[in-house]
């Protein structure tokens, strides 16, 4: 009953039904726009040709997969063992006067074996290394990580039983020490495994002025050499994820591997790991939810304000004594409208606004489809909180001016001001943790990941909190917001 | 005139809503000056960043002085009291720069207290002073075209925060560095800095505090038409 009145108030004004709407259309309309403004090109060898598709792992996402590999065929259950060390390489033009090539690794250029699904970049895998500076560690999934004992030199054993993975290290060769096993799932009877090293580009890292980080990329590539490898021989060497083009740093340091004396050396260059260089993320199309939620705001302030200006609230209340039902009823109201606005806008600007990006042969990430759920659902959610925080702002602070204010400072501003200012990273870190803006973190799709040696602050657009548990901040809020203006009705109705 | 001009006077004192205003200002300013006063690669911009949140406030302030009168209906007995409705608005649009100057001037002077003194510092400070009045004469010119609170402050909001972002989307880049050279978001950036230098700055501190009266200047003077032509 008090849910039906409430919905014919709302429906009823104009003016709010036409905030609602010029909301789904100011983000229908900015991610088009946004989605005919970008264009991209790539070089191959020395003419321009569209920009390839970063390869896709077993669940859908860009990867980065290049780097040499030295490996056989295993069937069945087996295991790898060398010792790996000698890591050595070259830098092109290092900070800080970038005028020379010196010899040395950056810190996470890799060397060790893997078990890998095959030779085709994206393929499973799982791997044990020493790196640069970063100690040995394994990593298997392009995302998993770990860090087992210092040091640039190593035993290293990786075993095969099953779907699952295990890696060793050890100092001598004798005494073992386990890093951790690992779950490939859906891994074939016969897989490739051997011996791999890569090294990413160095970057120069500087601060911009106007916020963010400006990235310099510089070619470097790292050689290892592997001794007392066991099993010995049949090896086969596959340049995995290498365009067939060499730059003039490649012909001068090619990637391949050589064997002298039961010593293979090995050389690479390349990252294994999530892209989010070499293409569009998905959630730039949805960039115009920051506009698209200044009308909603205003509609859902003028919610909470407009029946105490125009004591209105005294007939509502006389036909409704609760007031707890009463402001649940219009919370709900706007956060159910809010939400149908989001679906809205989602569902159009996603699939149009990817449509057009390919048209114009542009490269989109590829993200899992829970994640893509994710995005769509959450972006929906975050203006449906958002409506139901500025409704509960409203009705607490009862004008509306203030109560607009108030919602686009805690909620807009913190994401603007972390990402374009000269904000200290630490100060943009913690508003985006405490304040409404953190739900923006539910339309990240790349997530920060230490392993990867590009800057990901704040201030780099990667968020702080987890995409959920932002979205979980904003709810909070909405919740104390409404609760508030609850507890401030039932104490003064007019 | 002065008729008009001490009647607003009285209308602001006792009402409730501005005199928190240039307090809220202050605090905005200072607490951010002084939190934030850290080693940074240009210390004066970080300092006045309080300066890009308070303006909201004084945006609010000058929506409110017209938008709130028309709220409540006090807007017909203020054109029965002065009926050549320009004075009116000039009336509002004086007593604003009063009272958002010294406030203003008060704060940002807080908040860059410490800092090395010079030639930058200074026309950072100042500018910042001139920037929020302009702000404020902004949100009213836009209540007095659009009326409604809380849509003005919507639209100054937009204008204030979101304009570059959406520029950003425009498909032609020789538009959206024009354009985007025209927003306040960017004038703020400029006049709040002390790096002086055209390579890293899109507008000169000049030209910026140009654009901003310009967006002031347009928005009153279409408040001032409209206000002119229309029925209360």
């Amino acid at each position: 009953m008090i849910w039906r009145a409430e919905w014919l108030k709302f429906r009823t004004v104009r003016g709010w039904m036409f905030g609602a709407a010029a909301a789904v259309l100011i983000v229908v309309a900015l991610g088009v726009l946004a989605a005919t403004s970008v264009t991209m090109s790539c070089m191959d060898g020395t003419h321009e040709v569209d920009c390839p598709a970063p390869p896709t792992d077993s669940a859908g996402r860009s990867v980065a997969d290049k780097f040499t590999f030295v490996h056989r065929a295993l069937d069945g259950d087996g295991s790898i063992t060398a010792r790996v060390g000698g890591l050595d390489g070259t830098i092109t033009y290092p900070p800080p006067d970038h005028d020379e090539i010196v010899r040395g690794v950056v810190p996470w250029a890799k060397a060790g074996l893997m078990v890998k699904d095959g030779t085709e970049p994206g393929a499973d895998y799982a791997a044990v290394m020493v790196t640069g500076s970063h100690g040995v560690r394994m990593q298997s999934g392009f995302t998993r990580d770990r860090a087992a004992v210092p040091g640039r030199e190593a035993w290293l054993r990786l075993t095969r039983q099953g779907d699952e993975i295990t890696g060793d290290v050890s100092a001598d060769g004798a005494a073992w020490q386990r890093i951790e096993t690992v779950r490939l799932d859906g891994l074939p009877a016969t897989v490739q495994i051997g011996l791999f090293v890569t090294s990413p580009n160095g970057m120069t890292v500087e601060e911009n002025p106007q916020g963010g980080h400006a990235v310099a990329a510089r070619w470097t590539q790292a050689t290892a050499q592997f001794s007392q490898v066991s099993p010995a021989g049949g090896w086969t060497e596959s340049l995995v994820g290498y365009s067939d083009y060499r730059t003039t740093w490649e012909q001068a340091h090619p990637p391949g591997h050589t064997e002298t004396g039961g010593v293979i050396t090995v050389a690479g260059a390349g990252e294994i790991g999530i892209d989010s260089e070499n293409g569009l993320a998905v959630e730039r199309v949805l960039t115009g939810v920051f506009a698209g939620l200044l009308p909603l705001i205003v509609v859902a302030v003028l919610c909470g304000t407009a029946e105490f200006r125009h004591r209105m609230i005294r007939t509502t209340l006389a036909a409704m004594p609760r007031p707890v039902r009463v402001s649940v009823a219009k919370a709900g109201v706007v956060g159910v409208v809010s939400l149908l606005a989001g679906l809205v806008a989602v569902a159009v600007t996603l699939p149009v606004a990817s449509r057009m990006l390919r048209a114009n042969a542009v490269v989109v990430l590829a993200v899992s489809w829970p994640t893509m759920l994710r995005i769509a659902l959450g972006t929906a959610l975050l203006l449906s909180l958002a409506g139901v925080l500025a409704y509960g702002v409203g009705a607490l602070l009862r004008r509306a001016v203030p109560a607009v204010v108030a919602v686009t400072a805690l909620l807009l501003a913190p994401p603007i001001l972390a990402v374009t200012s000269v904000l200290p990273p630490d100060v943009g870190t913690w508003l985006l943790r405490l304040t409404p803006g953190a739900a923006f973190a539910i339309q990240q799709s790349v997530a920060a990941y230490p392993q990867l040696s590009r800057p990901q602050t704040v201030a780099d657009g990667y968020f702080p909190l987890p995409p959920w548990a932002g979205l979980a901040v904003l709810a909070l809020w909405a919740l104390a917001a409404v609760a508030a203006a609850t507890w401030r009705l039932r104490r003064s109705p007019a | 005139m002065r008729a008009a001009w001490r009647a607003e006077w009285a209308k602001l004192l006792t009402g409730r809503a501005a005199p928190a205003v240039p307090l809220g200002l202050a605090v905005l300013l200072t607490a951010g000056g002084v939190a934030l006063g850290r080693d940074s690669v240009d210390p004066v911009q970080l300092r006045l960043l309080g300066v890009r949140l308070g303006q909201a406030a004084v945006a609010a302030a000058g929506v409110q002085l017209l938008a709130g009168e028309y709220g409540s209906g006090l807007i017909r007995t203020s054109l029965l009291a002065v009926p050549r409705r320009l004075d009116l608005l000039a009336a509002k649009a004086a007593l604003l720069t009063a009272f958002v100057a010294p406030a203003a001037g008060l704060a940002v002077g807080v908040a860059v207290i410490g800092l090395p003194p010079g030639g930058a510092l200074a026309r950072a400070a100042v500018a910042s002073v001139v920037y929020l009045i302009l702000v404020g004469l902004l949100g009213l010119g836009v209540a007095a075209v659009v009326r409604n609170s809380a849509t003005a402050v919507g639209i100054v909001l937009a204008l204030l925060y979101l304009m570059p972002m959406v520029l950003r989307m425009l498909p032609d880049p020789d538009w959206q560095r024009v354009l985007y050279r025209l927003t306040p978001a960017t004038a703020v950036q400029a006049l709040t800095t002390s790096t002086a230098g055209p390579v890293a700055l899109p507008l000169s501190p000049a030209a910026a505090l140009g654009v901003v009266a310009a967006w002031a200047a347009g928005a009153l003077a279409l408040g001032a038409f409209v206000l002119h032509r229309r029925d209360a």
